[in-house]
């Protein structure tokens, strides 16, 4: 082919770029999936429970990501403000991950447990309440109530994509080897809407029990990050191998 | 306009493009710097390969000649050197251990390692690092709380007021033993709630009692006199003074310091009441985490003197 039909040719111009392009994108991203140190073996990751996953999804409406990171990186500074790095393994349940790039707020990866649940509700209504500087906005309508109703919708949408939420006898028994019987039936899609009202009464996390709000989804979702994983059980060595 | 095509015709080659019937395209060779550069770059990338991990093969990759070395320490105790292919996770061990603010840091750690409280506070040198270290300490885990000064926050809802620490006035003990183990476990402050003991004019009594353990200006004596016996409920953690009870983290009530509820900060005595009945009616339910888990035994002793000087202890 001449040179000369690529460039008075836009259709093929524009398919040939693309493919220049993507060749690039393939080499980087496709051994990845074989490599078998990218996702690291460790213990205690599993994927959200049906409340937990309702807090994400709010988290992603309400374009938290914009402002805050959830990838806490191997440098020093980021290791003595938040804690241990983090891990692939810890986002191997998340679609899509919320690392993020910008840090207007705090990184998030490990914010589970830094607060009470009262701080974080008291935080998100009205944040300059507690904390005079901040520039975060306000967000007073997550006391509204939750609409779970569709919540097997979404971990279904999530089993399509390999998160192992239960639907059949065998997935379940495989999940209750895999992490445990209570986790096992949180993960277990006919129980569901079950689930998210259970574990909504199981705390107090936005300070009021009558009612299911956003609020309590959010709360236990962010509780959550980070959290996983028990550090104290690896040496600092171990995680070095997989990169 | 020297270099026409007309009279460089036949000296440089062009590409044989002609545009609109004359313009054509020169097929110079290109800038000589240029082109070394670019052999450049595919050197260094061959290079690159040799020496850092790159080419992926199998369920592997090529992991390079370069290492790094840097030392562990298992669950024992015991320490043992680990050398490792180059990569971020190798050299942010590396840089823990050996980066010049690490090992200064490492230093005046060890200074303090084995010198009691009342040693550290004492000489102004390990003061200083320990008032340094514990500020900075602090404004990662406590002062999205309590305030980046610890002055705390005290609202009108109990539910969004976080103790104070600059004030010598302390809930649950000024002790550094005490202190550590606050903010190695975390607290559970818990008042229950009295209202269905206490309802009507009987509540307000014991709020107009409560009040006048610390003279607030105002206060219907009569009715205080009134709540006096229902403050024998109190009693068992407020103690039958008021004065309170550290080992509970009972507050004192006798003096004017308000920790989770802003009764200061009421227009008139009827607010302040009101704001001491919500309290008792509802109980208080205040939860600390614990941080044992997120700093270091070493990091919390330096945080303990930190917040102890806050108070003025």
């Amino acid at each position: 082919m001449k040179h000369e039909s690529i460039e008075i040719n836009s259709a093929l111009l524009i398919v040939l770029t693309l493919v220049v392009i993507s060749i690039g994108g393939l080499v980087e991203i496709v051994p990845l999936f074989h490599i078998k140190g990218t996702v690291e073996k460790v213990e205690g990751v599993h994927p959200y429970t049906p409340l937990e996953q309702m807090g994400r999804d709010i988290y992603v409406a309400e374009g938290c990501y914009l402002c805050h990171s959830q990838m806490i990186r191997p440098f020093r500074d980021e290791m003595l403000r938040y804690g241990h790095y983090s891990l692939a393994a810890e986002s191997q349940y998340d679609h899509p991950f919320q690392w993020g790039s910008k840090r207007t707020g705090p990184d998030l990866a490990r914010v589970g447990g830094k607060y009470s649940n009262e701080w974080m509700t008291q935080h998100l209504i009205h944040p300059q309440s507690l904390v005079p500087e901040s520039i975060m906005p306000s967000y007073p309508w997550l006391m509204q109530p939750l609409n779970y109703g569709d919540i097997a919708d979404r971990m279904k949408a999530l089993r399509d994509v390999g998160v192992p939420y239960s639907e059949t006898q065998a997935e379940y028994d495989a999940n209750v080897k895999k992490f445990g019987k209570t986790l096992a039936d949180q993960f277990h899609i006919p129980n569901a809407i079950k689930s998210v009202k259970e574990e909504a009464a199981s705390q107090n996390w936005d300070g009021n029990p009558k009612e299911i709000t956003k609020m309590d989804a959010l709360v236990s979702y962010l509780q959550v990050l980070g959290t996983m994983v028990d550090f104290s059980k690896y040496n600092q060595g171990y995680f070095s191998k997989f990169r | 306009m020297s270099q026409t095509p007309e009279n460089k015709k036949g000296q440089v080659e062009t590409t044989g493009h002609v545009w609109d019937g004359d313009l054509r395209e020169y097929n110079n060779p290109l800038p000589r710097w240029w082109l070394w550069a670019f052999y450049g770059t595919i050197i260094f990338a061959v290079v690159y390969w040799i020496l850092y991990p790159s080419w992926p093969y199998a369920d592997t990759y090529t992991k390079g000649l370069e290492t790094v070395s840097f030392t562990v320490q298992d669950k024992d105790g015991k320490t043992s050197t680990v050398t490792e292919h180059w990569n971020s996770r190798a050299l942010f061990n590396k840089d823990m251990e050996s980066s010049p603010s690490a090992l200064a840091q490492k230093e005046w750690l060890a200074k303090v390692k084995d010198m009691s409280f009342a040693q550290i506070a004492a000489n102004p040198d390990t003061l200083n690092f320990a008032t340094s270290m514990g500020h900075a300490l602090f404004g990662d885990s406590c002062a999205a709380c309590h305030g980046s000064g610890g002055q705390g926050v005290l609202s009108q809802n109990p539910d969004g007021s976080y103790p104070n620490l600059t004030d010598n006035n302390w809930i649950h003990g000024d002790s550094y033993e005490k202190i550590v183990s606050d903010i190695t476990n975390g607290i559970h402050g818990s008042m229950p709630a009295f209202g269905a003991l206490y309802k009507g004019d009987k509540l307000t009594d014991l709020a107009e009692y409560v009040l006048s353990l610390s003279h607030q200006p105002g206060v219907n004596e009569e009715a205080a006199n009134r709540g006096k016996s229902s403050f024998a409920t109190c009693a068992g953690c407020h103690g039958a003074n008021g004065m309170g009870n550290q080992m509970i983290g009972a507050p004192n009530l006798t003096d004017a310091v308000w920790d989770f509820v802003d009764v200061p900060g009421a227009k008139n005595i009827d607010a302040k009441v009101k704001l001491v009945e919500g309290v008792i009616d509802h109980g208080l339910q205040h939860q600390m985490p614990k941080f044992g888990e997120r700093l270091s035994p070493e990091q919390i002793r330096l945080l303990a003197v930190y917040v102890r000087q806050l108070g003025g202890s």
